[in-house]
């Protein structure tokens, strides 16, 4: 059963070997001409499996894998019926506990996943879900890894502007707590030296004021 | 009684172009005149740019007026584009309102450039609430209205896209503006080159693209229809990628492309199929009122006037760096 048509995926629950199970199928665009677009779909496709699979040995919850069809740029998965971080912050007005708790939880992973060199690449709150009071990460299509300061701080500055943009009632606080946590977990010294880096990336961003 | 409409003269000069529009609170245009600044060679050079407003700036506003059969007593408010631009430009077009609001004695408004794009487009489609893509030589922001401003739901993390175009152009003797010329160009390529994509969640970067494309340039070994055809059909899928995950994202049943890029057909055709896809309205400005113009400057000063927001003369200091989602939007707020 189709559940969900994303901008770059057909979201399917069906059972698969006797298992309820989420089947994600990149799409063909019709905008892009098909040399482009069969090579950043396989590309996509490759990279998020492998990425997802890195990211839970980093201690960072996804969905697991059980089956991945490179050709049919098809990806067969746990599926987690939860609900988008995106839509919880969406309901609530205030900063509680819970909220607070989703935000520092998103500090704390991001940071693992930096910590082991995965950047998401996507870090938005709709690529966030709540599942049994656990917090996971899915969509890893534009991940990558690398070691570098400058990816980890952009892979936060996009999650800031979706902060800003998107949840602008959370925000500063929102991103105050997701450093805060971030910091903790990835150690004061590597860690401050990431989220400082955000606003170097940021004054080199069009018209900004304090440049 | 008489009852008698409001008259907002604007005038814009960020960067190339020099206008002077003419616009009601109906939103009815009286005249938009514009001259541009052409580079002899290279790009565009601030100090010049700000000498050619400077010797226009009379001319342009004369005809203006011409055409709208209107004289100063007529307007009612003086409006400008505040930033963001090259500052020399900006201090011109700022000295010529200051003169205009002092020597007849009418409220100043101070306009941000980018906001101008959006209200004017949104005046033209009929878009109440639209996800906009504004991309020109000197902007690429995909942005949508919440709470008072239009928020940035992605950007260049670096050039623009008319800046990649147009180097590109003048790197391959095309001529100036680049991106009609590579248009034509691109009509009669069919061999895609692969070239870099660069799309950072949703925000996007152009530069890695620029020197791939200027490389394969130089190795002299491949036609200029190709490379034109395979920039513009990696660029515009960026651009396109970009605006559909914002449109999913904010759920916006309205998108909007406006800038001087707009006019390109073959981005049109891209974004308006995204804009199927999720069932969402689709407009282009026309590219009278997508390049940079005074009338655009002129509605946005109309809506700032009807809401009070006038700008004290003494506190009108241009701002170069005037970021889109820094701007107050004081006449919306649903």
């Amino acid at each position: 059963m189709l559940i969900h048509k994303g901008a770059e995926a057909y979201l399917y629950v069906e059972y698969w070997n006797n298992r309820l199970v989420l089947k994600k199928y990149r799409i063909p665009k019709r905008y892009r001409i098909p040399e482009l677009d069969l090579k950043l779909r396989i590309e996509r496709t490759r990279h998020e499996a492998k990425l997802m699979n890195s990211a839970r040995k980093a201690g960072v919850p996804t969905p697991l894998i059980y089956f991945i069809d490179i050709p049919n740029t098809t990806i067969i998965m746990q599926y987690l019926a939860g609900k988008k971080v995106k839509s919880i912050l969406d309901e609530n007005k205030v900063i509680d506990d819970k909220i607070y708790k989703i935000f520092s939880d998103i500090g704390t992973y991001v940071a693992k996943l930096h910590k082991n060199n995965i950047i998401h690449g996507d870090l938005t709150t709709s690529n966030m879900i709540i599942y049994e009071n656990t917090l996971f990460f899915i969509d890893f299509g534009l991940g990558f890894f690398s070691p570098d300061i400058e990816d980890k701080a952009v892979d936060l500055h996009l999650l800031k502007t979706i902060l800003k943009s998107t949840h602008n009632d959370f925000y500063p606080q929102s991103f105050n707590i997701i450093t805060e946590a971030y910091i903790k977990e990835y150690g004061k010294e590597q860690g401050s030296a990431i989220i400082n880096r955000i606003a170097s990336i940021e004054v080199r961003g069009r018209y900004i004021t304090e440049r | 009684m008489e009852i008698r409409v409001t008259i907002c003269l604007g005038i814009e000069g960020t960067a190339h172009t020099f206008g002077v529009g003419i616009v009601d609170d109906e939103g009815t245009i009286y005249s938009n005149e514009k001259h541009m600044y052409i580079p002899e060679s290279g790009g565009i050079h601030p100090r010049e740019a700000a000498q050619h407003h400077s010797e226009y700036a009379h001319i342009i506003l004369r005809k203006a007026l011409d055409t709208s059969k209107l004289t100063m007593d007529d307007i009612d408010v003086v409006a400008f584009s505040r930033g963001p631009g090259l500052g020399p430009c900006l201090r011109v077009t700022a000295t010529v309102a200051r003169v205009l609001a002092l020597k007849y004695n009418k409220p100043l408004i101070g306009v941000n450039h980018c906001v101008a794009h959006i209200e004017i487009g949104r005046l033209i489609s009929g878009f109440a609430d639209p996800l906009t893509l504004y991309v020109s030589g000197g902007n690429t922001i995909v942005s949508a209205y919440v709470n008072k401003r239009y928020r940035v739901f992605g950007e260049t993390l670096d050039i623009p896209i008319g800046n990649l175009l147009d180097v590109f152009a003048r790197e391959a003797g095309l001529g100036n503006p680049g991106g009609p010329i590579i248009e034509k160009l691109a009509m009669r390529g069919n061999q895609y080159i692969p070239l870099p994509y660069t799309v950072k969640g949703s925000d996007l970067s152009f530069s890695g693209l620029l020197t791939a494309v200027l490389t394969r340039l130089r190795e002299g070994k491949y036609k200029i229809e190709d490379l034109a055809y395979s920039l513009q059909e990696t660029a515009f899928a960026m651009l396109t990628e970009v605006t559909e995950r914002a449109l999913a994202h904010t759920m916006k049943k309205e998108l909007l492309l406006t800038g001087g890029v707009a006019a390109n057909k073959r981005l049109q055709e891209m974004l308006r199929s995204i804009a199927n896809e999720h069932d969402a309205k689709f407009a282009v400005v026309p590219i009278k009122l997508a390049g940079d113009n005074g009338a655009m400057i002129a509605w946005t000063g109309i809506l700032h006037y009807l809401h009070n927001d006038i700008l004290p003369v003494e506190q009108s200091v241009v701002l170069p760096k005037w970021r889109l989602d820094e701007a107050e939007i004081v006449w919306r707020d649903e």
